[in-house]
Formats: C-alpha cells, sequence, structure tokens
C-alpha cells in the first residue's frame, strides 16, 4: 500500500511538471497577448508590461523561474487582469465557494443517483423502473445552462423562495440553486451507471446462490450486490467529482458565485497566463489525487484487487 | 470641449456646491429632515442602491485602471480635480478653480483645502504629483501610460520610456494646495481629461506600505464620496458613504452594491425580482417591450461610441478596396435603418460620420449621402461599383465573437450580395485573437467600435491620423493628419472637425454604421441620474431614493 502511494506520488511529479510545460507553451501559442487591446499600445508602454511580468525573457527562462517559485514560495504569481489580486488570492476565494456547491452537488448526484439506479435495477421492467430511466434521462438531456434560468425563474421570480444568485459565504438558501443545477446531469449519469451494472450483479451466480438461501431483497442488494455493482460507478465518479469540485463555468455565471470555474474561461479568454495556469495545475493536481483514492477504494471493494 | 466654456461651467458649479455647503453647514447631514435639500422631493427611509456590474472590475488603483467597468467604482471612491454633473460639465472635485497660461500650455489648479483622505489627512497638490509620477513610472507599468502621452503633460512619453526619471514628468505642487501642470502642447480639453481614473490622486504613504494589496478594503486610503466595504471576487461589492469627504452633508445614498451577473437575461430575473435598482445594458433586442411594459424604468440615452466597419486601407487588404468608388459603394448599399430599426432597437441612430452626433460642441457637417433616400443610395452605389469595374469581389469581413455583431454582419453581406453582387467571408474570433487578426490587418473589412476617451470631437477622429495605435485600418490622409493636428492649438476647433469629417466621408475611409444609445432599467424611486452625460459617468453621490 505504502509503495502504491509512493510510486504514485513518484509519477505524480513529472506528470504535473509535464502538464505545467505544455499548457506554458499552448498558452503562448494562442494568437493575441494579454496586453492586446483595441489601441495598440505604445512600445514603452508595451516593453515596460513586458518586464514587469517577465514577458521579456525566453519561454524557457520564464518556466523554470515560474516552477522555481512554486516549489520554493508556493507562489503562483499575480494575476495579469485583476492587477489587484494574486493567483493564490484568487484560488484562495474561489475554489472553497466550489469545493462547497461541487462537494453538495457530488452528494446530492451520488445519492440520488445510486438510489434511482437501485430501484431501477431491482424493479427491472415495472413502472418504477420506466419512472427512473426517464427521470435520469430528462435530466441528462437538461443541460444545467438551461435548467439553471428555469429554476432562477421559478424559485426566485415566481415563488420568491431563494435569491438569484450570490453566495453569502455559503449560507444555504445561496446554495440551493447551484447544487440542483450542478447535479442533475451527474445524477442522471450515476443512475444509469448503477442501474446497468446492478442488473449485470443481480444475474450473477452468487446473487442467485443467495437468493436460493433465502435472504431478503434489501440485505442480497445491500450487502452482497451493491458492493461490487458500485464498481463502474466509483470509476466513473473519480473524475466527476474533480469536475465538479474545480467549478462549473455556467453555475459560476448564471448564479454568481464568485467560484473558480468563471476565472478559469476568463483567463484563458483574457490571456491571464498565470491565473490559465494556476487554475490548470490544481484541477490536474485534484485529477490525479482522486485518481488514486479511486484506485484505493476498488481495492477496498474488490477482494480481488491488490496493491 | 472649449477652454472657455469649461471655465464658465466651472465657476457656476463651484458657486452652486459652495452654496449647497453652507447651507448643509447648520444642520447636517442637510436630508436628515427626509426631504431632498435642493428639489424638497420627501426621501425614502432606505437609502441604498443595488445595480448590476457585467464582469468583475480588474482593479481599484486609479493609476492602472484601464477599464470601464472599474472605472464607475474608482470615480465613486476617489475624486479628481474636476468631476462632472449631470449633464457632463465640468464642476469642481478637489481643485475648485483652474487657469490656463503660455498660450495653453501651463495649467495651475487651485485645490481646496477642506478635501481629505479617508483616514483624515488632507488631500494635497503632491498627492496628484507622486500619482501623477506614479502612472508614468515604468516601474509601475501602467497599461494605461499612454493616457498620460495623450494629455500632452511634458516628458510623458521620456519618463514612459524610461529615458527621464519620473519627477521630471510637467507636473508640481506650488505649495500643498496649488498644482502646475505643463504641457508639451497646448490642448485646450486637458481639464475635461483630469477627470479620468489615471489622473486622480494617490495616497503615498498607503501604496509603499502595502504594495499591490493597497486597494483591499482593509487597507486602502481614498478621497471620494464612498470608501469601499467589502469586495467578494466575481460576486459583489459594497461602498458605504465616505464620513469624510468635503461634501457629504450633500450626499444622500447611504450604501452602493454592485453586484457581478455576467448573464443579461438572469440579469433581467434578478431586477424583475426586486434584486436590483438598476440594470444596464437591457438584453439585446427587448428594450421595446420593456419600454413597453416599464416606461418609468426603461431609458435609451445617447452613449459615446461610433460603431463601422474598417476597410483594409494596407497592401494586405483587397486592391478593390483602394479605390474610392468601391469603398463608397459598399457603405452606400448599408441599409443603416434596417439595423438600427429592425436589429438593435435600442434607440441607436443610424451614423453616416464617425463622431457621436451627441459629442460636446460638435456640429453635424452636410453629409452628402446621408440626405439621400436609401433607393438613391443603392442607386448610386450600383452605379459606382460598375463605373470601377471590379469582377468578382469576395470580402473577408472579420468580426469578434457576439450574436450581435454576428447578425449585423450578416445582414450587411447580404445587402452587398443582393446589391452589388458583392461576396462576403464570414469570420468570427474571440476578442484577443481578433484583436490580433485586426492589428496585423489580416482582413478587407473589421468591425471595429470606439468610445470616446473623453467628451471632445478629436477622441474619435483622431483614431483616423495616421500614426494612432486603433487606427487598425491604416488609413492615412496627410491633410487629416495636418488638420487634427490643427485642432489642437484653435480655440474653437468645430470647423476643423467638420472639415475632417467631410473628408472622411469623401474618401469612404471607413463604414460609420450606427452611433450608440445606452439602455438601461433604472428602479423608479431612484432620482439623480445623469441622463443626459453622454460618457454615462455616474456618482453615486448624485442619486437618492424618493419616498413612494
Amino acid at each position: 500500500m505504502i509503495y502504491f502511494l509512493l510510486k504514485r506520488l513518484a509519477v505524480a511529479v513529472p506528470t504535473l511538471l509535464i502538464l505545467i510545460v505544455v499548457s506554458y507553451v499552448l498558452m503562448y501559442a494562442a494568437p493575441g497577448g494579454p496586453f492586446d487591446t483595441e489601441r495598440t499600445l505604445p512600445p514603452e508602454v508595451m516593453a515596460n508590461l513586458q518586464h514587469k511580468y517577465g514577458l521579456d525573457q525566453p519561454l524557457a527562462v520564464q518556466i523554470w523561474r515560474y516552477v522555481v517559485s512554486i516549489v520554493t514560495e508556493f507562489d503562483f504569481g499575480p494575476s495579469f487582469q485583476y492587477t489587484d489580486q494574486s493567483v493564490n488570492d484568487i484560488i484562495e476565494q474561489g475554489f472553497p465557494v466550489t469545493l462547497t456547491y461541487g462537494g453538495w452537488s457530488f452528494l446530492v448526484a451520488v445519492l440520488v443517483g445510486v438510489s434511482l439506479g437501485i430501484a431501477a435495477a431491482v424493479h427491472h421492467n415495472t413502472l418504477l423502473d420506466y419512472l427512473s430511466v426517464g427521470v435520469s434521462i430528462g435530466a441528462q438531456v437538461l443541460p444545467n445552462f438551461v435548467l439553471a434560468p428555469i429554476l432562477t425563474l421559478i424559485f426566485t421570480l415566481w415563488l420568491a423562495w431563494l435569491p438569484g444568485g450570490g453566495w453569502q459565504g455559503g449560507h444555504w438558501p445561496y446554495v440551493i440553486m447551484p447544487v440542483i443545477a450542478l447535479s442533475t446531469s451527474f445524477m442522471a449519469s450515476i443512475a444509469r451507471i448503477t442501474r446497468s451494472s446492478m442488473l449485470e450483479v443481480l444475474n450473477a451466480d452468487f446473487i442467485r446462490t443467495a437468493r436460493a438461501k433465502g435472504l431478503p431483497m434489501w440485505r442480497i442488494v445491500f450487502r452482497h450486490a451493491l458492493k461490487p455493482a458500485l464498481l463502474p460507478v466509483i470509476s466513473y465518479l473519480g473524475p466527476a467529482f474533480v469536475g465538479m469540485i474545480t467549478g462549473s463555468v455556467v453555475i459560476d455565471v448564471f448564479f454568481a458565485t464568485g467560484g473558480i470555474g468563471q476565472f478559469f474561461v476568463n483567463s484563458a479568454l483574457n490571456r491571464d497566463y498565470p491565473v490559465i495556469m494556476g487554475i490548470t495545475i490544481l484541477a490536474g493536481g485534484l485529477t490525479i489525487l482522486f485518481n488514486t483514492v479511486v484506485d484505493l477504494l476498488y481495492a477496498w471493494i474488490d477482494p480481488r484487487i491488490r496493491y | 470641449m472649449r477652454a472657455g466654456n469649461a471655465r464658465t461651467t466651472l465657476i457656476s458649479g463651484a458657486a452652486a456646491v459652495l452654496a449647497l455647503a453652507l447651507g448643509a453647514g447648520a444642520l447636517a447631514p442637510a436630508w436628515s429632515a427626509g426631504v431632498h435639500p435642493a428639489t424638497g422631493e420627501a426621501l425614502a427611509d432606505d437609502q441604498t442602491f443595488t445595480y448590476r456590474l457585467l464582469d468583475q472590475f480588474p482593479t481599484l488603483d486609479p493609476q492602472l485602471n484601464q477599464d470601464s467597468s472599474g472605472f464607475h467604482v474608482i470615480r465613486d471612491l476617489f475624486e479628481g480635480l474636476l468631476s462632472q454633473d449631470g449633464d457632463g460639465n465640468l464642476v469642481p472635485g478637489v481643485a475648485t478653480a483652474y487657469a490656463a497660461s503660455d498660450g495653453n500650455t501651463t495649467y495651475t489648479f487651485a485645490l481646496r483645502k477642506d478635501a481629505r483622505w479617508s483616514n483624515g489627512d488632507p488631500v494635497t497638490a503632491h498627492d496628484f504629483v507622486y500619482a501623477w509620477r506614479r502612472a508614468a513610472d515604468p516601474a509601475t507599468a501602467s497599461p494605461y501610460g499612454w493616457y498620460l502621452e495623450l494629455t500632452q503633460i511634458a516628458n510623458a512619453a521620456a519618463v514612459l520610456a524610461g529615458e527621464m526619471a519620473p519627477d521630471t514628468l510637467g507636473v508640481r505642487a506650488v505649495d500643498d494646495h496649488t498644482l502646475e501642470v505643463k504641457l508639451e502642447q497646448p490642448l485646450p480639453y486637458f481639464p475635461a481629461m483630469t477627470t479620468y481614473a489615471t489622473l486622480f490622486p494617490a495616497h503615498r504613504a498607503t501604496i509603499e506600505a502595502h504594495g499591490t494589496k493597497w486597494t483591499a478594503p482593509e487597507n486602502i486610503v481614498s478621497n471620494g464620496a464612498y470608501t469601499l466595504e467589502e469586495v467578494a471576487l466575481n460576486e459583489y461589492h459594497t461602498r458605504m458613504k465616505n464620513p469624510l469627504y468635503w461634501g457629504a452633508a450633500d450626499v444622500i445614498i447611504e450604501q452602493v452594491t454592485g453586484l457581478v451577473i455576467n448573464d443579461d437575461n438572469q440579469a433581467l430575473t434578478r431586477y424583475r425580482a426586486g434584486e436590483l435598482d438598476h440594470l444596464e445594458p437591457v438584453p439585446a433586442g427587448q428594450f421595446p417591450a420593456l419600454k413597453e411594459e416599464l416606461p418609468d424604468e426603461a431609458t435609451s440615452v445617447p452613449r459615446l461610441c461610433s460603431y463601422y466597419y474598417a476597410f483594409n486601407h494596407s497592401e494586405s487588404g483587397n486592391p478593390a478596396l483602394h479605390d474610392v468608388r468601391v469603398r463608397r459603394a459598399l457603405s452606400l448599399a448599408i441599409d443603416r435603418d434596417v439595423i438600427v430599426d429592425r436589429l438593435l432597437k435600442g434607440g441607436q441612430w443610424p451614423a453616416y460620420n464617425f463622431t457621436h452626433l451627441k459629442t460636446a460642441g460638435f456640429a453635424m457637417p452636410e453629409i452628402s449621402y446621408a440626405a439621400l433616400g436609401q433607393a438613391e443610395r443603392d442607386a448610386e452605389a450600383k452605379r459606382l461599383m460598375e463605373a470601377a469595374g471590379v469582377g468578382e469581389l469576395t470580402l473577408k469581413l472579420i468580426y469578434n465573437t457576439s450574436e450581435s455583431h454576428k447578425q449585423i454582419a450578416t445582414v450587411i453581406g447580404q445587402m452587398w450580395k443582393q446589391k452589388l453582387g458583392v461576396a462576403t467571408e464570414l469570420a468570427n474570433f474571440e476578442w484577443k485573437t481578433y484583436i490580433n487578426i485586426r492589428n496585423n490587418q489580416e482582413f478587407d473589412v473589421a468591425r471595429s467600435a470606439w468610445c470616446g476617451d473623453y467628451n471632445e470631437a478629436s477622441t474619435f477622429l483622431d483614431l483616423l491620423t495616421t500614426t494612432h495605435g486603433a487606427n487598425d485600418g491604416r488609413y492615412s490622409n496627410p491633410r487629416v493628419d495636418e488638420l487634427m493636428r490643427a485642432s489642437r492649438t484653435t480655440q474653437d476647433p468645430s470647423a476643423i472637425y467638420a472639415e475632417v469629417e467631410r473628408i472622411l466621408a469623401e474618401d469612404m475611409a471607413i463604414i460609420p454604421i450606427y452611433h450608440y444609445a445606452n439602455t438601461f432599467l433604472l428602479s423608479s424611486d431612484m432620482r439623480g441620474w445623469p441622463y443626459n452625460n453622454v460618457e454615462n459617468n455616474w456618482y453615486a453621490r448624485n442619486l437618492y431614493r424618493v419616498a413612494n
């Protein structure tokens, strides 16, 4: 186990380095620069800006300096766009927001999705199954950029129950709509994966044996079938969780949460290099972390897998 | 704006402000009785104002600001030498009066003695000197450094280039309350330019103590009518009335909140839900319906910007565009009324010249094709195209990604195709890529727009001089350059501007399409909005909420 984790760590460091170099180079290759405006800046003004942010150095030097300042000072640089903020400030302010609504969305998606999936599989080809499949297909085809304005229309404008946006430190009325909008399509995918995987498991020999022993159905499902049925769900959940907690631009834009998703998209549009890099590294690091967690969960669920 | 006009306005404005201040002296605040001190209207108990911001402001540092979404906040937090009233006229800010000498190359500003920073320090001429040098200092690397060059302050370009020290910049404090500015060339509208953020004062001790973090709410020291209370990035910010502001007795709104709402329709839903007092802009195409539904709240006002298509006059442009007859034909064939009345529907004006028609002191010259009907324009366009003898013509038309630009480009492409047989190849790019392509003249026709940096025609017309940084079509006419140079030293340049507009129309240097209007919704109990300020510069200190 320890050996497995060390091995993962040994791979993670070069992976992140490759991610940094490739992202940096791609970012530079994109046309337009951070300080390009409609009015071409006088050369002296442009030179001052380039010098201030070290952009007058060769690309290799820039990347080297960037990595060194991360390793030695954990400094991800200043934002070119939001000049009063550093990348660390932006992530410190935006990431807790995304983590909160992403975490809740994950919980809702998993609980509802898995329950729907199990119910559908256990009551295969009954009204409950059709209903559950119908709900998940409906949720799947309703993208969050359609769902978000519908939710606001209903809960803010018509019913006046919830505020139309904002975050207010994660006060619960501000969290509800972002969580519904973000979790819905994930919930649908989880329900579908759970259903098909559960159906497969329920037809396996060991379940037949359990039935033959006369065990009650709920016990068969929760004691014997659930763990193996969740294997494909878990491999989906790792990247889905990272996707949720690293932000959704749609949620951030519609609900003005101040989350990190909007910063990521804006940074790309504004060529705000340090913010692009900072959030890329954050998402990359989290992906590596949660893939490792998924692998550990595999071993816990399936005794045949050992590291 | 001419110097003479500006001065008269300033003096009468100063007298009005002084009268209000004296009246308010005995019983502060003047509106505590629940009525507006000047209009006598009954005031609401709730004096808060909440409005929509399209984007998070990038900075609150006046010297680093280059963005209109941040400028309105900076205007409330800081005060420059002069400000604007509801009509866009100059009124006293920290300066109460100014005088021009040496043929408009030296300006001396008298500063009020009761101006205070939010920490109680007096605002002095030294704060302006520090701020202006800071804006020019290469170490600050202000992206708006060029604004100093535009103001013609002596040595600005050399300081920015690092060839001269920042303390050689042409500004000095004669004493604590007298500021002297030396210009390289006379600039009649220099006082108007001091209303922009770059030339606001800065509190040296705060900046030196906190570096880039000096604008954080816990650190910032400012001198405007409001102080910064809280900022949640991409969510909201609040500003509170500054009790130390010299004019605080006349400031009625106690708290201002800006909510960042990126999506226009979502913002409209939240306005309807009562979360906002002000929403700008109204979602595209919805203005007529909203005007009918909410006649007291939906408004369209002029906005100092012009929308135009730039021709690529350089070698890389389609050779057919070097023929003035082709350029004219393309312009004449565009039915602006269709674009304004059917697509935009927000009170915009069809444009046949470049300078926005509501620009201060600008008299619209006679532009011959403006007076024709569209049928006559179309006939003339066809005649010109035939005379030019151009065979098959395909033009690359670029625009930045936006539904509205796309609609306009599609409609214009259709008009050219149907009337002149000219094909267009539409290409859209996201903003930075588009800017890059436009700056490198990789187009035949480019969607463009220009918003005035100040309320005077030269802010538009300078753009079409040979060396201007935004002249992406590379239009060059020595006569235009010469006239625009001459306009700077003329007491009344309006005749020159009219001639330049006539030359531009004759040459069809660009295709003017429409002059902007700004559509917004304002809660019906809000008063004091500067409807007649074409720069749309609003100051929260002029707003108030009346009792229902």
